[in-house]
């Protein structure tokens, strides 16, 4: 049993450290939308390779590596789409891919050439990834696509996208669909937590026989969200605590009574409350991060704990965050407000924690 | 970062399975299963096993003639210990005073207490809490006044958890009345058996002898009995509450009472259905399940830095917090779980002797037990005594 860090890992966690506190905080974190201009860095960094294999041109990075990088984007709340951009789409690829679709679709995303996104949510079924209505009908030269995808993240800036779709043979298939395609319809709107997303339609694309990745991509599917769905307890560590910090200086430095607020007890008490979630989360992060090598029913088991575990904690750090900055932390200008919205709408993304304690309720092991 | 056991912490873990397999009595087993009293004879009897295999002392280094375990030894022994339903082991000599006595006891203190404990040859208490000092420990008033090589203790100490046993107790007196709070406080060991002193049984809520009041009138001791120097016993005291307590999450405790939870909702029923699958119930089940995978892993990050030399201080505190919550959360969901089978109440059969037919004996403890746990936020320090210590040492609040 060993909590500590690689040589490697210390410097990778140093270098992001840097990256993201010696950047001009961007006033509107959550309300701007613009890109940042960082994904060229993490090309540089290496960061788009470290979570591939080496047979692929990757790193060979581990779950905790990818904990380390996202612990750091959510400390700095950098807008970059890491999961949907990067994990959720390049997993895919790395698990269905024959080699050509490897060459034309995961190289160049592995060096900051282009960009992916996934579209897997579908407005009917909420969280649920298995239960897509999208259809592929296949015809004598290729597929033909029919539905509609719900809030795909980071498919502005994407070459094209990936697209779940239910097969006639019952199997989930994965397409790569050009955003060129006839029949091709996306919708941008911005989120709350500042990132860009979009519906998209989907009436009667036709694709040649190789946009689909593989055969049946069910369990592709669920290693991705697992990579990914670990991926975002860690970033919402990182953000939680900065709440946490910038919660802590304030009430240290804001005077009411002739006092410094941290002098009430009923508010050193509250934010020992917020301590105790965060370490608590970031137990649950590590071990999401350590399970991702697993057997996929442990690995899924344990990632969904994490992830309901993170929701409820990012949830009270986040709200007690803006209640001890009183009606500071309403405003805009205050940076701990763009934290608070991207804690409390972490718990959107990949599953909330009702999907999850479900996931384990359903799964409940009777030792 | 790897979150397993190595190959010999595993090897570990199944020697000391196999241990209370073989060793653990049979009765003494069955009493704790069902959450029955244990008199002074059966924890004696279990603790002189433990001695004899040398893994009584489990927190002592090897010099002394402990096992030499490192903490997550000591978090395998006490998981085990936890499943196999072997009694706790009775802390106050082994894990309470022992340590200060090595820390601050002068060689001819550590020559004569620390092989009696590791014998079973003396029952420690502890002497810590009166009346009028409870959470402000420091406040104490009991009075020890020197005279020659003796002292004169006059107070009461209160909270003396299984001081009806004890026949020696580790004491905090007010030595120097002039001084400010803490530094007149001395740290003194004190034979139960000496004139004047009296023990009082206080019986708690759920109908249990398990603590005491001790009263001290005039009671002469030995200055050798005094651990560290005179005026220095708050150093002991804070040491002994700091002192790195592998234990204080209870995760093993927490484990064996979820499982225990589980077959019994999954055993109980209701409208014709295991409870276990009535939905309200099963989510307040999923979320404990949950809440005890963050708390092992958090008892763990500290077990590794405790490991690699780092002291877990304030670390402690939030284990404390976190793991009673979720134990007292345990007991109140097994309490619901019986239903109308929790009201019954059978003292004779929990705390005496007295048999009782299958059906109640298997559940007879929960209700009680309930009542019992409340003490576990309350104990060692209050629960909002420890987030004062986190906001204060690790917040800086």
């Amino acid at each position: 049993m060993d909590f500590s860090y690689s040589d490697e890992q210390r410097m990778l966690a140093d270098t992001l450290e840097r990256l993201v506190t010696d950047r001009e905080w961007n006033g509107n974190a959550t309300t701007q939308t613009a890109p940042s201009g960082l994904w060229q860095t993490f090309a540089e960094l290496g960061l788009l390779q470290l979570p591939f294999n080496e047979e692929d041109g990757g790193l060979g990075g581990s779950g905790i590596d990818v904990m380390i990088v996202m612990q750091a984007l959510g400390r700095g709340l950098v807008r970059e789409p890491y999961v949907a951009g990067l994990l959720l789409p390049g997993t895919l690829l790395a698990r269905l891919a024959n080699s050509a679709q490897r060459e034309r679709w995961l190289a160049p995303l592995m060096v900051g050439e282009h960009r992916l996104a996934l579209a897997w949510q579908e407005t009917a079924v909420r969280y649920d990834a298995h239960g897509v209505t999208t259809h592929a009908r296949r015809q004598a030269d290729g597929w033909l696509l029919e539905g509609a995808k719900h809030l795909v993240l980071g498919a502005n800036s994407a070459e094209a996208i990936l697209v779940t779709a239910r097969v006639d043979d019952g199997t989930l298939g994965v397409f790569v669909v050009p955003e060129t395609s006839n029949g091709f319809e996306r919708r941008d709107y911005a989120t709350l937590d500042g990132q860009v997303a979009c519906d998209i339609s989907l009436e009667g694309v036709a694709l040649p026989h190789d946009a689909r990745l593989g055969e049946d991509a069910a369990g592709a599917l669920d290693a991705a969200l697992a990579l990914g769905r670990a991926a975002l307890c860690a970033e919402a560590v990182g953000a939680m605590r900065v709440a946490c910090e910038q919660t802590l200086a304030y009430l240290k430095e804001r005077r009411q009574f002739g006092t410094p607020l941290a002098s009430f007890q009923v508010l050193q008490h509250r934010m020992v409350d917020m301590h105790l979630n965060v370490e608590q989360a970031h137990s649950m992060a590590i071990l999401a991060a350590a399970s991702l090598e697993r057997p996929a029913d442990e690995r899924d088991y344990r990632i969904a704990a994490a992830k309901a575990y993170c929701g409820e904690a990012a949830r009270f750090v986040a709200e007690q965050a803006i209640q001890l900055h009183g009606a500071m932390g309403m405003t805009e200008e205050c940076h701990v407000s763009h934290y608070a919205k991207h804690l409390i709408m972490f718990d959107h993304h990949l599953g909330d924690t009702d999907h999850h304690l479900e996931f384990i309720s359903d799964r409940l092991s009777a030792a | 970062m790897n979150l397993d056991f190595t190959p010999q912490e595993q090897a570990f873990r199944q020697q000391v399975r196999d241990f209370l397999a073989t060793e653990l009595p049979d009765d003494i087993r069955e009493r704790v299963r069902l959450g029955r009293r244990l008199s002074a004879d059966d924890h004696l009897r279990w603790q002189n096993v433990l001695s004899q295999r040398g893994w009584l002392g489990v927190g002592w280094p090897q010099e002394h003639g402990g096992p030499g375990w490192g903490p997550v030894e000591r978090h395998i022994f006490d998981e085990e210990c936890s499943a196999a339903y072997a009694p706790t082991i009775v802390p106050f000599g082994v894990s309470m005073v022992a340590p200060v006595i090595m820390a601050f006891g002068s060689e001819d203190q550590k020559r004569h207490y620390l092989p009696r404990i590791l014998t079973n040859q003396d029952w420690w208490c502890q002497g810590y809490s009166e009346p009028g000092a409870g959470s402000d420990l420091a406040s104490l008033r009991t009075r020890a006044v020197r005279d020659g090589d003796e002292y004169v203790v006059s107070g009461q100490k209160t909270w003396t958890t299984l001081g009806q046993h004890a026949n020696m107790m580790f004491c905090l007196v007010r030595t120097d009345p002039e001084a400010k709070k803490q530094a007149g406080i001395s740290f003194l060991l004190i034979d139960m058996h000496s004139p004047g002193i009296s023990v009082r049984p206080i019986v708690t809520l759920d109908g249990a002898h398990e603590v005491n009041e001790v009263f001290l009138d005039e009671v002469r001791v030995p200055v050798t009995n005094r651990i560290g120097e005179e005026g220095q016993g708050w150093t002991c005291a804070k040491f002994l509450l700091t002192h790195e307590r592998t234990g204080i999450a209870g995760v093993g405790h927490a484990k064996q009472a979820l499982r225990h939870l589980k077959a019994l909702a999954g055993r109980v029923q209701h409208r014709g259905r295991p409870l276990l699958e009535l939905a309200s119930f099963r989510q307040r089940v999923v979320k404990a399940e949950v809440e005890l995978m963050a708390l092992e892993v958090t008892h763990l990050r500290v077990l590794a830095a405790a490991r690699d030399g780092g002291a877990p201080g304030a670390e402690s505190s939030l284990l404390k917090v976190r793991g009673s919550e979720l134990r007292q959360e345990l007991s109140e969901l097994t309490r619901r779980a019986l239903g109308p089978a929790a009201l019954p109440f059978f003292p004779e059969f929990l705390y005496g002797d007295e048999t009782l037919e299958p059906e109640h004996a298997e559940h007879a403890a929960v209700g009680a037990q309930y009542f019992n746990r409340r003490k576990l936020s309350i104990y060692g320090g209050s629960n909002e005594i420890q987030k004062s210590i986190v906001a204060k040492t690790l917040l800086g609040m």
